[in-house]
């Protein structure tokens, strides 16, 4: 599973005084369609016996959300963290996480069947565009948007939220890309034990743009074609006008107003 | 790599402490600096007013491309039941103004099997020029054969701007075709315009869950390639003019693609619009309960309009989930929009904000919707609500 440590959003606020970020008490937590993508894992865990690894590319802080999903049940955790990978869109996040997962699989020997499950979008940047770059950099087919899955010997099939109205199922052969919405599970919490286990040494490796052996033109800012140019808080688009008076007044001035804005 | 900030020009205004979005610039005797959390987004880089910041990257970027050989602005078809989306009608009225400035040609992309009789009707919509890719395998939506299409047609015809629709179909395929082509992308934008001196296409989105908004170009690669949610654009007005058609067959098999379609399921659930709805009524948590909610729908029924709300109604189980306005639920502009007992959370806002005329009544006189609204009555909504549907009931007789 490839998972992110995000800012909690309800704590990103706007100071309406000052116009301005409130940052204090900024949590930093496992990315939530994340959390279903690692209980997605765990349940295919329990019933197929698998490996299950999670990845992150993220400062050295997001070694928490590893710690995390270890208690969970996770077996192994890997850490992606540079300088270097600093300033990464969507495309450069991709290729850096798919160099980390071909190093998995050739070490673990597991080169012809295995699944990677992403959350369907990261609630920070909110693209969703990380899964379908990362399958495309693999060379292996990708179901996005998924409810419900089957997996077995050498294929998933797989119910992909399609329109408001239409759900697609769709089977593909291993090794495959998924990436889950959060009505396929309740997430489990850490247990006892597993806080235990995850403090273990073994569990958790990190690796960085040497030892990926990455070329440093497709990593972090250099290998982000996308440029943020600046970035602004919203503002408010109109001074409203306020109807004031008893309830049938406003309700008639309100009547009034609309007729003459021609929605009547 | 890193932001370098010239102490000699750096005033301390502290521009770009409230720009960073990671908290990453403090001040030190009045000059600014960069912690070690710096995400290298390059946001401060633009608002510093003195140009003391910039942006020091290696110079190992990747091929350079010659953006100049790009012309022409696309749009990607979604289409449903022999009808072509909304979203991608709205993209082709975004993209003729994108195109006349830029002063090249509008085209659009469509992948289907039966469309034939349908190019005319499609050809009143604004363009220059319908690129109709046929084969009967894409009456169905295929990732990898839609992927591999694009790109073909991409690098034969090179456009420098690409539109598609925000949908989970065109958030599937739009990052694989940017992938394979190695240009940048941009997700749910907002608003679209154009560097004509540079030619840069300017996308601006929500990000943090629509707490702040980001403005991003793509300067050194091409195509250009924007998602767009519905409901954000304008629908284009029919005109006749010429348009030029191409149509290319394709011989795909079953096995040119590695999915395999077993079948589609259609929720029975009366389907929603909210997106192409003309009224919408919207409760939030003020409404109080489910038996409550029912004063919101009789205004909704006595308006013909549909049926909306917030996250919380839904989370409370008041709403179906696919009445959810917002962020994560639905992008809607009605002409009108009431919303009645919501507080106007930033989330909710994205949703809703391009609405024609938005009417907001809640008891606190400091919600924030107040501040989006045109109208805004303060008061108890199960109070106002029963006068208002008796007020428009009268006015609707009158007519
Ligand atoms: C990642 C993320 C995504 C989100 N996505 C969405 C989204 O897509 N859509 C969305 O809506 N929210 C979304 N939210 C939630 C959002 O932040 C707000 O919590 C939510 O919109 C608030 O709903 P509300 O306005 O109904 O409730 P509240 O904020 O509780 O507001 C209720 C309002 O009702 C008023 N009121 C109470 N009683 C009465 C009465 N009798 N008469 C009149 N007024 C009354 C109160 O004054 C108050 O202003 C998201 C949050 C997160 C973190
Ligand atoms: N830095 C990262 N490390 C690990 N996984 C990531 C990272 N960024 C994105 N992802 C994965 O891609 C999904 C979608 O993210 P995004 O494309 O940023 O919306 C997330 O839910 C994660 O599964």
């Amino acid at each position: 599973m490839c998972i992110k440590q995000v800012p909690g959003v309800s704590e990103v606020k706007i100071d309406p005084n000052t116009n301005t970020l409130v940052r204090e008490g900024v949590l930093s937590i496992i990315n939530p369609n994340d959390r279903n993508a690692i209980e997605l894992a765990l349940m295919l865990k329990e019933k197929h016996k698998l490996e299950v690894i999670a990845l992150s590319m993220g400062p050295p802080q997001a070694e928490e959300i590893l710690r995390e999903v270890l208690a969970m049940g996770v077996d192994k955790g890997v850490l992606l963290t540079d300088r270097a990978f600093a300033g990464a869109d969507t495309l450069a996040t991709s290729h850096t996480l798919s160099l980390a997962i071909k190093k998995i699989l050739k070490e673990s020997n597991s080169e012809e069947k295995y699944l990677i499950i992403c959350g369907a979008q990261a609630i920070d940047g909110d693209t969703g565009q990380v899964p379908p770059e990362l399958a495309e950099e693999l060379g292996i087919p990708q179901i996005t948007y998924v409810l419900n899955i089957e997996l077995s010997e050498d294929k998933i099939v797989a119910e992909r939220k399609f329109r408001a109205t239409e759900i697609v199922i769709i089977e593909t052969q291993l090794p495959a890309l998924i990436s889950v919405l959060n009505d396929i599970n309740k997430p489990r919490y850490p247990s006892i034990a597993g806080i235990m286990k995850a403090y273990e040494k073994a569990r958790l490796t990190y690796l960085d743009s040497n030892t990926l052996n990455a070329d440093k033109s497709k990593i972090g800012l250099n290998g982000s074609m996308t440029e943020v140019r600046k970035i602004f808080i919203p503002k408010r688009r109109v001074n409203p006008i306020m109807l004031v008076g008893s309830n049938e007044e406003v309700v008639q001035k309100l009547c009034q107003h609309l007729k003459e804005d021609k929605i009547f | 790599m890193s932001i370098i900030i010239d102490e000699e020009l750096c005033t301390g205004c502290a521009s770009c402490m409230e720009s960073c979005i990671y908290g990453a610039i403090e001040l030190d005797n009045n000059i600014a600096f960069v912690l070690p959390n710096c995400n290298l987004c390059g946001a401060c880089v633009e608002v510093c007013p003195e140009e003391a910041i910039s942006l020091d990257r290696d110079d190992v970027k990747a091929q350079k491309i010659d953006i100049s050989q790009f012309k022409g602005v696309w749009v990607v078809a979604e289409h449903y039941k022999k009808k072509i989306h909304n979203v991608s009608l709205q993209l082709l009225c975004k993209g003729r103004e994108l195109a006349d400035l830029l002063q090249v040609n509008l085209s659009l992309v469509i992948l289907g099997t039966d469309f034939d009789d349908k190019l005319e009707e499609f050809s009143l919509y604004g363009m220059d020029e319908i690129i109709y890719i046929k084969s009967p395998i894409l009456k169905d939506y295929y990732s990898d054969l839609y992927t591999k299409v694009i790109t073909e047609l991409v690098l034969e015809n090179k456009p420098e701007i690409i539109l598609i629709g925000a949908t989970p179909t065109g958030r599937d395929f739009a990052p694989r075709v940017a992938k394979r082509l190695s240009a940048g992308l941009t997700a749910d934008c907002t608003g679209l315009e154009i560097n004509l001196e540079t030619r840069n296409l300017l996308q601006t989105r929500p990000t943090y869950g629509g707490a702040i908004m980001a403005t991003i170009r793509t300067p050194s690669s091409r195509p250009q390639m924007a998602t767009v949610r519905a409901g954000i654009f304008k629908m284009p007005e029919k005109v006749k003019k010429n348009v030029n058609i191409r149509k290319l067959e394709y011989e795909f098999k079953e096995k040119d693609s590695v999915l395999k379609i077993v079948k589609v399921i259609s929720k029975t659930r009366n389907s929603v619009n909210l997106e192409d709805a003309k009224f919408i009524v919207a409760g939030g948590r003020g409404v109080g309960s489910k038996e409550k909610f029912r004063i919101i729908e009789e205004l909704a029924e006595v308006l013909d309009a549909e049926l909306g709300g917030s996250r919380i109604t839904v989370e409370l189980n008041w709403l179906d989930p696919d009445r959810q306005i917002g962020q994560t639920g639905k992008t809607v502009s009605p002409k009108l929009y009431i919303a009645c007992g919501i507080s106007g959370a930033i989330q909710h806002l994205v949703g809703m904000q391009n609405s024609g005329i938005i009417v907001a009544i809640n008891k606190d006189p400091n919600a924030p919707i107040f501040n989006w609204a045109h109208y805004g009555i303060v008061g108890d909504l199960h109070e106002i609500i029963p006068a208002l549907i008796e007020e428009i009931k009268k006015t609707k007789s009158e007519q």
